[in-house]
């Protein structure tokens, strides 16, 4: 070995620059001898082989006989229970399974095991010539001559016109998809009705609610009152006026500046919709006041207006303003003073709108 | 009779007639409005809550205080029951054996008369929620609607299948599944722990029965579609299905590809 410490390059010789040549000159190795597999040399093998592979089939048989008595002797009659479905859902499943199963697996064994397995090299097609390309570029120019497009450049142009234009009508047509939504987003079914507000009810039964019945650590489940009755879009409705309500000490709630009268004795109304992307946030835990959506973790604070407190949620659960009428029911004052849910293109504008 | 018509020009008359009325008007309406209100039907003898007494300050008043009014370990006890102390006695999260997020169920450590004693020694410090009757445990509900109300109200944190789920700092709620139909009762009426309280306004006991129902029969069902890996949906789902399911195609490329002997 060389000397390290002078920093000199070392040259061992035995590095040799000599073998580059032989590595152009690299020997096809060839295919590997052919292996004779048991089935080919054993006459025994080869009727084992040939069992397991009727065996497969059988199999197949034997599923799809399954699934026949399962399909016409279960009786699902108005007496069965759920026990018999889901027997019969077992069965036909297992039957399928081994029906498929057993084709498939005996016809991979079949090739496998018995079928002839010699090798084949095939070789590769020689490269085309650059005459064919030429021909290919002949054919082309031929064309755009024979069409004499070049030559007529009224035809030319009508042409890119109407093809410009013929996209034009499917515009109109997607215009007739839906209404547009407008400012859907914005309202919900909370908004007073002819100077009446609106009652909270519980959801799903739609009964008002008395102040008196929220007790501290209570959370009720709540809907505008008239939801039940709607006759279309109540599904619509429902997904942006859901409400969950619950009451908690009067000193632990911290209102901000004009939002004082917003509350009712410690009982608030926040919406249930994520300001996420929209599921409903109600896993509330009473003792920490923590409001947790389940689908991002979204964490939000009752005690601070809901403010998020961890998670990927961009803004607080927006309040919907609560009092009591003259029977002793919560109502909403008003709908609430921002779009429920999650952001959406024309969200700041809608806000600015309410609040105008 | 004819005492009553003589007397009924007496200057007092008006008077007697006014409170009579008013009694009569608030004993209705006192009737009317115990929704909320403990119906004392399960029997406590006085023994039984000097009993009870006895046990709470040996085992519980190092937290919950003397007379169970509270320390800044535990919360005051007046007026939470004797609903409360069968749930959380009878299930073993009192006595709390260590400070945690939740006090989670364990073995139970006080049989069933210490704990009807302390449930008896509890509900003598303050009215709250009794132990409920059989009539709304039997199970015998309408478990459809039961299932409505359990889906809008519980299934959020006890998941759509009652299996349970994770809630904020290492909190969760419980799954439901070989919950006694009594616990689960107690636990929608007084709210243990973060679980909000379901009074007879919220969910009435016949509501409650409904739910009951419903968990009863899922429980007796089972998972329809065979095994429900827990029913923690695509999780535990989505983990079986990468392991088992692209397991076995793997063997079957290999297989494929694979000489035979």
């Amino acid at each position: 070995m060389g000397n390290h410490s002078d920093g000199s390059p070392n040259h061992s010789g035995t590095v040799a620059t000599a073998g580059q040549n032989e590595v152009e000159k690299f020997q096809d190795p060839g295919i590997p001898p052919h292996r004779l597999r048991l089935a080919d040399t054993d006459p025994k093998a080869a009727k084992r082989a040939e069992r397991q592979v009727a065996l497969l089939f059988g199999t197949s048989v034997v599923g799809t006989l399954i699934f026949l008595v399962a399909y016409f002797a279960i009786d699902l009659g108005d007496d069965s229970t759920i026990a018999t479905i889901r027997l019969q859902n077992a069965l036909l499943g297992i039957g399928t399974a081994f029906a498929m199963l057993g084709i498939g697996t005996g016809i991979v064994h079949w090739a496998k095991a018995l079928m002839p397995d010699h090798e084949v090299s095939e070789e590769r097609h020689a490269i085309r010539t650059e005459d064919d390309r030429q021909a290919a570029v002949r054919i082309v120019d031929d064309i755009v001559e024979e069409t004499g497009i070049k030559r007529r450049p009224l035809i030319r142009n009508t042409l890119l016109g109407a093809v410009a234009l013929a996209p034009l009508p499917a515009l109109a047509v997607f215009g007739d998809l839906g209404p547009r939504p407008d400012d859907a987003l914005a309202h919900t079914m909370w908004a007073p009705q002819d100077g009446k507000l609106k009652r909270l009810t519980r959801d799903p039964d739609g009964t008002p609610i008395k102040a008196a019945d929220v007790t501290i650590g209570s959370a009720f489940h709540v809907i505008p009152e008239g939801l039940n009755e709607l006759n279309e879009g109540k599904l619509n409705e429902k997904a942006k006026s859901v409400v969950l309500l619950m009451r908690l000490n009067p000193e632990e709630l911290h209102p901000s500046p004009g939002r004082a009268d917003w509350a009712y004795n410690g009982i608030v109304a926040y919406s249930k919709i994520c300001t996420h992307v929209g599921c409903p946030v109600a896993l509330y835990e009473q003792q920490t006041h923590h409001l947790l959506c389940p689908c991002h973790q979204s964490t939000f604070d009752l005690t601070q207006e809901c403010k998020v407190i961890f998670g990927p949620a961009s803004r607080p659960l927006p309040q919907l303003p609560i009092a009591v009428d003259a029977e002793g029911y919560l109502v909403a004052t008003s709908d609430f003073h921002e779009p429920v849910g999650p952001s959406y293109w024309e969200r700041e504008q809608h806000e600015r709108n309410i609040n105008a | 009779m004819k005492a009553l018509s003589q007397k009924r020009r007496h200057p007092l008359a008006a008077i007697a007639l006014l409170l009579m009325g008013l009694l009569v008007t608030g004993g209705l309406y006192a009737v009317a409005t115990t929704v909320n209100q403990a119906k004392a039907t399960t029997t406590f003898s006085a023994n039984d809550a000097e009993e009870g007494g006895k046990l709470f300050e040996s085992n519980c008043a190092t937290c919950h205080g003397m007379g169970a009014s509270g320390t800044q370990d535990g919360p005051s006890l007046v007026g939470v029951g004797a609903a409360a102390v069968d749930f959380q006695v009878g299930t073993g999260r009192m006595p709390m054996q260590m400070n945690g997020p939740q006090a989670p169920k364990k073995p139970v450590q006080f049989n069933d008369e210490q704990t009807h004693q302390l449930a008896a020694y509890v509900a003598s410090l303050g009215p709250g929620p009794s132990i409920p009757e059989a009539n709304v445990l039997d199970g015998q509900g309408d478990a459809a609607k039961g299932g409505e109300l359990f889906r809008v109200n519980c299934a959020m944190c006890h998941n759509a299948a009652a299996a349970g789920g994770a809630l904020t700092r290492g909190k969760f709620a419980p799954a439901l599944s070989g919950v006694s139909s009594k616990h689960i009762y107690e636990a929608m009426v007084t709210g243990p722990q973060n679980m909000p309280v379901f009074n007879d306004a919220n969910l009435s006991p016949e509501g409650k029965r409904d739910i009951i129902t419903f968990l009863k029969q899922i429980e007796a069902n089972g998972s329809p579609g065979g095994a429900d890996l827990g029913s923690l949906g695509p999780v535990s789902e989505g983990l079986f299905v990468w392991i088992a399911g692209l397991g076995v195609i793997i063997a079957f490329t290999i297989w494929l590809t694979s000489r035979t002997s």
